[in-house]
């Protein structure tokens, strides 16, 4: 089996993101793995360690995306390559599903193409939908779980979750997947795997390197802005006992008309 | 004259989404401002009742694909759908809510058609003959104001942002009958059963939430049954406890129930449950947090929620300072308490 997982940088969830003069900044706090693409690289590593096959993991960004990708070399992806163009410095979801899609094909034989949900930052959640569009390849989002796959036979039964539950679905591989958290928490990266990570080469693929012009980027982002400080006027209930509190914050939140 | 607003109308076996309500209801409010008008896509087997709903709500036509190959939801025949139809008729947006099968409907369509997904949206303006809409990016530490530059405007509308839905009961509208564009066999994927969780009330739509935390862990006088000797497991037993107690808070109020990430990381409670940047963002009306501190990552996720309140032990715990009401104590003692004074003045 030939796995393909993509994985974006972003910054910390931790992290306080403020906007100034169109620049966003997120302090001093660090880049990571974005946290949803450590569980589709766990999904494709336990893939490949379950049925065979080696595990490719991608990312499209700058230079600094390297960091990204070592980490999931350290969680065991056999090898990491970094799609990277000036040209794409305002590429959209569409033009990065395009680029993910070509290295797919470049790649060449992949028999499943993994992604996280979405990404902390832009928070679109649609690449791997796209990809699969572009791909011809069935997508099947926002996967929970894996109940069966015959590499030979080429199938996959996934568990879909849904707003009302699981959506459980069958399809034939290739096929690309989108994965939640459900999956299993993702697993730490081992020191041989730190090690072996920090002497990597990273390949870097230009666009000229997969042979498509720049994607036409149709969506913009004229205007960033920090949201509305929210106005509150902060109260502390008070009382001699439980009862007598919760029987004034009852009343109190009554009053709000939210009920 | 413009062309039409197409709304997509999320159902889960015949049963619509209200939120899909909010969506017609919107795309009526700009098909307005606009001179355009409002066609509603209803996909399935034996849906036919949900058109009269969607003419009350706004829609002025609905285009219905009655087939045996879309009874289970699919996205391959779905998408195909939306775009042949929207390649017919050249409309000016298509709208979903953000659900699940939305947000993945609508980023196939824009493939299929060449054209941008703006997804996730809160507010949605025409001017110049363009879309711009605004959506929270970071979880909502950021607004982002969005264009597109082709037609359709692919958009996914946050549910809860748009207000509640107007009906009027004396709209009607035509059905036109539309026939699927993939043959059963041509669809890629098989739909072999569901487990679904009804009765419960889903984070994404609901009006009130009551949300747990670490905190919940944090009651030593509950004894756990003697067949539970490792300490991890008895703290999991504990706060699953308490999450039965903000389950009752939560039944009186005909809320859901919430959870922080670190209570769901440590096992208390399933992930749908959890609320934050790498969980549910939601806005409901009422939010009670109890026993969460209020990390960054989980105040990004409910600070839209128009009130909430706070219980918690610290007083220094940083959700206090969203929190329009709150209550420094013991939410073993508090909850219980709240959940008795609800019930007497909701009657129930």
């Amino acid at each position: 089996m030939k796995i393909a997982v993509f994985v974006k940088q972003v910054p910390d969830s931790a992290a306080k993101v403020t906007v100034e003069n169109g620049v966003v900044s997120w302090g001093d706090a660090p880049l990571v793995i974005n946290p949803w693409d450590e569980y589709a690289v766990e999904a494709a590593l336990s893939l490949a360690e379950k049925h065979g096959g080696d595990v490719t993991v991608f990312s499209l960004g700058s230079e600094s995306a390297k960091e990204a990708l070592k980490h999931a070399l350290a969680m065991g992806c056999a090898q990491a390559i970094l799609l990277s163009d000036p040209a794409l410095k305002s590429v959209d979801s569409s033009g990065i599903a395009r680029v993910c899609s070509t290295a797919i094909q470049k790649l060449g034989d992949v028999n499943i193409a993994v992604f996280g949900k979405q990404a902390i930052d832009s928070d679109t959640g649609v690449t791997a939908a796209m990809a699969a569009r572009i791909l011809g390849w069935p997508a099947l989002t926002l996967v929970a779980s894996i109940a069966q796959l015959d590499p030979a036979a080429k199938t996959i039964r996934v568990e879909r979750g849904i707003e009302e539950g699981r959506q459980i679905v069958d399809a034939k591989l290739p096929a690309v997947m989108s994965i939640v958290k459900d999956f299993g928490e993702p697993r730490y990266p081992s020191f041989m795997g730190i090690r072996k990570a920090s002497k990597a080469e990273i390949p870097t693929w230009t666009l000229a390197d997969l042979g498509i012009p720049a994607p036409e980027a149709k969506i913009t982002w004229p205007e960033l802005i920090n949201p509305p400080k929210r106005e509150v006027t902060n109260e502390i209930v008070t009382g001699g006992s439980p009862d007598e509190i919760a029987t004034k914050l009852a009343d109190k939140i009554i009053a709000e008309g939210v009920l | 004259m413009p062309g039409k607003i197409f709304v997509y109308i999320d159902h889960f076996k015949g049963k619509p989404l209200p939120a899909s309500w909010e969506v017609v209801s919107a795309a009526r409010k700009i098909a307005g401002e606009m001179g355009s008008w409002v066609s509603a896509l209803v996909f399935g087997q034996g849906v036919e009742s949900i058109a009269q709903p969607a003419f009350h709500y706004g829609a002025d036509e609905v285009l219905l694909a009655d087939d045996s190959s879309l009874a289970d939801y699919r996205a391959e025949p779905y998408a195909a759908l939306i775009s042949k139809l929207a390649k017919d008729t050249h409309p000016e947006a298509v709208l979903f809510t953000t659900s699940t099968r939305g947000r993945e409907l609508a980023a196939m369509a824009a493939i299929d058609l060449d054209t941008g997904v703006i997804p996730d949206v809160i507010e949605i303006k025409h001017e110049g003959g363009k879309f711009t809409a605004t959506r929270p990016i970071y979880a909502g530490k950021l607004l982002a104001k969005v264009t597109c530059s082709t037609k359709p405007t692919l958009l996914t509308l946050r549910v809860r942002a748009f207000g509640k839905p107007v009906e009027d009961a004396s709209r009607t509208g035509a059905i036109t009958k539309v026939s699927p564009v993939l043959t059963a066999d041509q669809i890629p994927t098989k739909v072999v059963d569901y487990a679904t969780t009804e009765g419960r009330v889903s984070l994404g739509d609901a009006a009130v939430i009551v949300s747990g935390g670490r905190g919940l862990s944090n009651n030593p006088s509950l004894q756990p049954p003697a067949e539970i000797t490792d300490e991890k497991q008895k703290e999991i037993w504990r706060a699953q406890q308490g999450f039965k107690m903000l389950g009752e808070l939560a039944g009186v109020l005909g809320a859901a129930v919430g959870a922080s990430r670190a209570a769901v990381d440590a096992g208390y409670i399933p992930y749908p449950h959890q609320v934050g940047q790498t969980g549910k963002v939601v806005s409901p009306d009422l939010y009670i947090a109890s026993g969460i501190s209020g990390a960054i990552q989980h105040l990004a996720g409910m600070r839209t929620a128009k009130v909430i309140v706070a219980i918690n032990k610290d007083a220094d715990a940083p959700i206090f300072k969203l929190a329009r009401f709150g209550v420094v104590g013991d939410l073993y003692e508090i909850i219980p308490a709240l959940t008795k004074a609800f019930k007497e003045r909701l009657h129930k």
